[in-house]
């Protein structure tokens, strides 16, 4: 099975802001298969969170192609793409981006919100990705009341309650001590393993990378060509 | 399908201080409307309840109310003879010769004196007003210096009271009752003998008016017409109610004034709650950013703080509407331009008034939410998460 999840050609992203010119993409060819665990680097500026919002269709590309999960970004309305996002894609922030007046459980309910499934499904579906992610014991507790590593499993159980095929992570263990990164990244690796989710994630650090299947660098914008990964 | 309900309701509870400042001012400025409402809803049942639909009150020509009208005897027995009118059971005409003046009375909250209307009639007179009841002493004696006050008068001036006495015209006048007709304006009035009265005041040719039953509600409308019309009488009918009616116009100066007051006010309140939801889309931008990212369309964001500003104006909708609460029932005189008396009256607080109140707050709060809540939604996704 090496179904293309995502496919990008000659993706380009300008910043234009007066008389300065940035490009943050330069004519990026990536193929992304279903089932990997992919991981982006690259120094600072080089263009992988532009990439990474690139694929969640949170941004608009400058020019070039884009297709995920068989699906042209640029063909879709403003409220399709809503909708796309929530059915199809976890995203994974640096900084959890939990909403801070509600607990773990609606946090995490949130999404479903838009599925048309019963307030009682809800609550199951969200139950059920919060034991996943180890915090059964923590329904009821708001974003204050847990560490950061916590908060971040929290985050990855909304981002997987609907079921999405892909999970796209920024940064994911960013703002984490060794020890709780150690468990996102383990958690993300077996989202990918165990439940066959395909997951894109930019990190900085060579260790979080090794959970990774394939490892692409950027810089300056450009994708470089690979060199013999696994 | 939206953003729920129970985020908007934990947020305003978060930033509680600011919540509560925004909501006391829409609290006040419904306040001020409700006040007025009930007021004029106090006054309009007063005035509506004075009045009897089979009543006509004839004045004189040209005179637009009893106390500018010159009403004399003579004219009073050509009137009685018109037909349409109702009889006793002796069969009497129901037709009542009536005087009124104006006499000042001190009170301890008026110390300058507010003016009250005298009026002098005969025993026909009473029995006409079939809602008046005495509810202490007893009717005045022809030919005696005897009044019989209004109940709401009673309730404002200490002095006013069974067994005391009044002094106005030439003398001392001595209370022998009390009256009371529903929420009538009969209740801030004094009434005494129409003799006894009209000399006193050295009247006794020249009174006010006339007021006359017809037989029914038709007969009521044609001596209305036939009165006015007759050349020779040199006089204007006109039904009670509709006089009643017209005097609302001191209310609706009241009315006027405060709505102005009241609208200055929103004005104020609705920036107040575009402020306080500005602030709220501000600090929120992330949250914003994030709920987009989830799946969240524009409109459900925009959806969502426009409620909440809406919410916010309920909760000051409902403390104002608690501000006001302990004003119903509270008895109050207004001065009537065209009586030059005072007519006494309750603020009355309807559920329809409460309703108007809630609906004049959620009106300030969609207004000064919409700003705000259009700004969040138009934010692109990443400007909004960088925000943060
Ligand atoms: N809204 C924007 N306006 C102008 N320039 C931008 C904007 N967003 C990103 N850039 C520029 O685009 C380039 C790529 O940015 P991007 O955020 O993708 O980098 P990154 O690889 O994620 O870096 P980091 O590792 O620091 O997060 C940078 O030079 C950045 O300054
Ligand atoms: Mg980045």
């Amino acid at each position: 099975m090496s179904e293309t999840v995502i496919e990008t050609r000659r993706l380009s992203k300008e910043y234009i802001r007066d008389e300065f010119h940035i490009t943050a993409l330069q004519d990026v060819d990536l193929e992304v298969k279903r089932g990997e665990f992919v991981a982006l680097m690259g120094p600072s500026g080089s263009g992988k969170s532009t990439l990474l919002h690139l694929i969640a269709a949170m941004d608009v590309p400058t020019s070039g192609e884009i297709k995920v999960l068989g699906q042209d970004l640029r063909k879709l309305s403003d409220r399709a793409i809503a909708r796309w996002r929530n059915e199809n894609v976890g995203f994974v922030f640096q900084s959890f981006n939990l909403i801070p007046v509600l607990t773990a459980l609606e946090n995490v309910e949130l999404p479903l919100k838009l599925t048309p499934l019963k307030k009682q499904e809800r609550i199951d579906h969200a139950v059920t990705a919060l034991k996943l992610v180890g915090l059964g014991d923590r329904l009821g507790h708001y974003p204050r009341q847990l560490s950061g590593g916590q908060e971040q499993r929290v985050a990855i159980a909304r981002a997987i309650v609907t079921d999405p095929a892909l999970i796209l992570a920024d940064e994911p263990t960013g703002n984490l001590d060794a020890a709780s990164a150690e468990d996102i990244l383990h958690l993300l690796a077996r989202l990918n393993q165990e439940f066959g989710k395909t997951v894109v994630m930019v990190t900085h650090d060579p260790h979080a990378a090794r959970f990774a299947s394939v490892v692409h660098h950027l810089e300056k914008g450009r994708l470089l060509p690979m060199n013999g990964n696994p | 399908m939206s953003i729920p309900i129970a985020y908007n309701f934990r947020n305003l509870a978060v930033r509680k201080a600011t919540t509560i400042m925004t909501a006391l001012g829409i609290s006040l400025t419904v306040a001020v409307l409700l006040a007025v409402l009930a007021l004029l809803h106090g006054l309009e049942t007063s005035l509506k309840s004075t009045g009897d639909p089979l009543h006509v009150l004839v004045l004189r020509k040209g005179a637009n109310s009893e106390l500018v009208s010159n009403f004399t005897r003579t004219g009073f027995q050509v009137l009685k003879t018109k037909a349409g009118i109702a009889r006793d059971e002796a069969g009497n005409p129901l037709v009542s010769l009536e005087m009124v003046t104006v006499i000042n009375l001190v009170s301890v909250d008026a110390p300058d004196g507010i003016n009250v209307t005298v009026r002098g009639l005969e025993p026909v007179g009473i029995k006409m007003r079939k809602n008046l009841k005495l509810v202490a002493g007893r009717w005045f004696t022809p030919g005696r210096r005897e009044v019989v006050v209004g109940q709401a008068l009673v309730k404002r001036f200490p002095d006013v009271k069974m067994g005391k006495q009044l002094h106005f015209g030439t003398g001392d006048w001595d209370i022998v009752g009390v009256m009371a007709s529903g929420q009538s304006a009969i209740n801030s009035e004094i009434w005494a003998d129409l003799n006894q009265l009209s000399s006193d005041q050295h009247r006794t040719e020249v009174l006010s008016s006339a007021l006359v039953q017809a037989t029914d509600a038709v007969a009521a409308q044609a001596l209305v017409n036939r009165i006015s019309q007759d050349q020779q009488l040199n006089m204007d009918a006109e039904l009670e109610t509709a006089y009643y009616e017209a005097q609302q116009s001191s209310g609706a100066l009241i009315k006027g004034l405060g709505w102005f007051v009241a609208i200055v006010m929103a004005v104020g309140s609705c920036f107040a709650a575009m402020n306080t939801m500005y602030a709220a889309v501000a600090r929120r931008s992330k949250e914003i950013g994030t709920l987009r990212v989830l799946g969240f369309s524009r409109l459900s964001i925009l959806a969502s703080f426009f409620t909440e500003s809406v919410l916010l104006a309920l909760l000051g909708g409902l403390i104002g509407c608690l501000l006001v609460l302990p004003l119903h029932g509270m008895t109050t005189g207004v001065g009537n331009f065209r009586t030059f008396s005072e007519t006494d009256f309750n603020l009355t607080l309807t559920p329809r008034i409460l309703m108007g109140g809630m609906v004049f707050a959620i009106i300030m709060g969609a207004l000064g939410g919409l700003f705000p809540a259009w700004n969040a939604a138009r934010k692109e996704i990443l400007v909004a998460l960088r925000e943060g």
